[in-house]
């Protein structure tokens, strides 16, 4: 895919994450906003994983340890045909469905249940060390928040993916500086995360998140070194692409109400627009 | 017979070494654990098939998770005081709700060890895994139903935990025992008083009917060693059959085996006369298992007594 087709699906997406929360109702609006570059980079140019390979264990996996941002990825696998953006559109938040606020496997395309901080990163050198074990060449991406990287459990899970050398696994911080309360850097202070994680063996890269060209060019360097765990420092913007929502920690699980959804579709319109090189 | 055998943890070991020699998707995964699981013989032989994470519970659990989504046979193996509560978590999402059928084991479980103090009991692991969809609980009485449980979870579809001691365990069954997850079995038949016992204590409980015997008093002895699939039949049966029921376990009276049958035995409207022997809500005694067991009477002596009270007053 294109750089410009590339560039396309995210807004396209980002229409299909605000419409699907203004009709759901409920949502993680600016961090689905944030994190959905990375998501419509590693399904459209980076992984080997579809709907026609999915029940195999020898493809690439995905698991979204932010599963609050579930919308992003809903977003993306409708895309992707797991299922239809009318049914995401029609049961997402809604009663008796399985389209709930955070991942789970009673949806099509979706590897593992989170929705608990600190969980994904364990789960996922669990898989990459199964494919070590076996020989096998799949590769495990896992996408964190920052503020997530409070949980001791990531830490638990980074010192067993450097023990073992785990270079098939690919850890992506969605570095958006923001969570509930606030900068993360006065809720908990998290710098100096490369540091960090360079101490705990990983191999590391920093990128702008919100760049899928940037995005696309550095997953295709993975593995950043060999025998060492990979992780991709994502700079991106809460809210990217509406500027109302972008950098604002209100719009953390915001809904965008009508007149808010128009004006956000509007941004996006006119970015696409620009992208066709027509005068909006 | 009630001779002496192994530990359970460590016929778990000698089991799952076999098993694993013939089937290289079986993996143990250790939290620094390998000692006291009875593992390094296993860890010897398989080094390919051990996977150690070292002192991180919840990371262990995690780990197993994605082990199993990777195709592997996972046993899970860490002490059941910290696996079930500090990786509780990992347990409901990443296992149980993810439905990833790992085998959780809880090794040194109850007051396996006694003296070690309450840090190092699990009182409360039927308890916080019983009201958790989606994962299966079994205790093992002896050396047969360890070795049984082992063999059945290979093929178990389901997420499970399995609930071992560490000290040598008097043989409570004949080689010709039927095992089946979900199905409890009657040790000894017996129509005034029933006593149901799940894990470790289902000796003394045993011990208790012999007791009884010579008085005169005919007790049915039940191994309930499968907490999840419930076995409500072999319940109801006592329930009827009997004059009154004691259920026995190496747990808090809270939350385990016996709130478990009087709730099932109150909503089918049934009032056979029922206590709960276990571990009380109190700071718990020090001292080694059998004596902590002695201590709550959890003992012959000390269930003979309760039968007598019960027998009493139902007739």
């Amino acid at each position: 895919m294109t750089t410009t087709e590339l560039r396309r699906k995210s807004i396209e997406y980002r229409k299909a994450i605000l419409t699907s929360i203004h009709s759901g109702g409920a949502g993680h609006t600016a961090g689905s906003l944030s994190c959905v570059d990375i998501i419509n980079v590693l399904y459209n140019h980076t992984m080997n994983i579809s709907p026609a390979n999915f029940d195999q264990v020898d493809r690439d996996h995905y698991i979204q340890s932010k599963g609050h941002s579930v919308e992003a990825l809903y977003a993306v696998l409708a895309d992707k045909g797991f299922f239809s953006m009318e049914t995401l559109l029609a049961d997402l938040n809604r009663n008796g469905t399985h389209f709930v606020g955070h991942p789970t496997r009673k949806v099509p395309g979706i590897e593992h249940n989170t929705g608990a901080l600190g969980h994904g990163l364990s789960v996922a050198v669990g898989l990459a060390l199964a494919a070590k074990l076996d020989d096998k060449v799949y590769r495990v991406f896992t996408l964190l928040g920052d503020g997530e990287l409070a949980e001791g459990s990531v830490w638990e899970a980074s010192m067993t993916a450097a023990h073992y050398q785990l270079d098939n696994l690919v850890v992506i911080i969605d570095r958006n500086t923001l969570q509930i309360t606030g900068r993360t850097e006065d809720v908990n202070a998290l710098e100096p995360l490369s540091d960090k994680f360079r101490a705990f063996g990983y191999a590391v890269r920093e990128v702008d998140g919100n760049d899928v060209s940037a995005l696309a060019a550095t997953l295709d360097a993975v593995p950043f070194a060999a025998g060492q765990p990979n992780l991709l420092l994502a700079r991106t913007v809460k809210g990217k692409g509406v500027s109302f929502m972008e950098d604002e920690k209100s719009w953390h699980h915001k809904v965008p109400n009508a007149d808010q959804l128009t004006a956000a579709l509007d941004e996006l319109n006119a970015a696409q627009a620009v992208l066709e090189g027509v005068s909006p | 017979m009630n001779t002496m055998g192994q530990p359970n943890q460590q016929v778990f070991a000698d089991t799952l070494l076999e098993i694993a020699q013939r089937n290289r998707d079986v993996l143990v995964v250790t939290s620094d654990s390998r000692g006291s699981a009875k593992l390094l013989a296993f860890g010897e032989e398989l080094p390919q098939q051990i996977v150690e994470v070292g002192i991180a519970e919840q990371n262990l659990v995690g780990i197993s998770a994605g082990l199993a989504a990777g195709g592997k046979i996972v046993f899970a193996v860490s002490p059941a005081c910290f696996l079930t509560i500090r990786a509780l978590e990992q347990i409901k999402n990443d296992v149980a709700y993810s439905d990833r059928p790992v085998r959780v084991i809880g090794i040194s479980a109850g007051v396996s060890y006694g003296m070690l103090g309450s840090t190092h009991h699990s009182l409360h692991d039927y308890a916080a895994l019983r009201c958790i969809h989606n994962i299966d609980i079994i205790a093992p009485a002896d050396n047969f139903e360890t070795r049984a449980a082992v063999q059945a979870l290979i093929d178990h579809p389901r997420p499970v935990y399995l609930r071992l001691g560490k000290k040598p365990m008097p043989h409570l069954h004949t080689a010709d025992a039927q095992f089946e997850i979900g199905k409890a079995i009657t040790v000894r038949e017996g129509h005034d008083l029933t006593f149901i016992a799940i894990g470790e204590p289902t000796s003394r409980a045993l011990a208790a009917a012999d007791l009884l015997a010579s008085e005169g008093l005919s007790c049915r002895v039940i191994s309930m060693h499968t907490l999840r699939p419930f076995d409500q039949q072999a319940l109801l049966s006592a329930a009827r059959e009997t004059q009154a029921i004691i259920t026995v376990e190496e747990h808090s009276v809270h939350g385990g085996l016996g709130e478990c049958c009087a709730a099932i035995l109150m909503q089918y409207g049934i009032y056979t006369p029922l206590k709960i022997v276990g571990i009380p809500d109190t700071y718990t005694y020090n001292g080694d298992q059998f004596a902590i067991f002695d201590h709550y009477g959890i003992s012959a002596d000390g269930l003979a007594a309760v039968a007598r009270t019960l027998v009493e007053v139902s007739i």
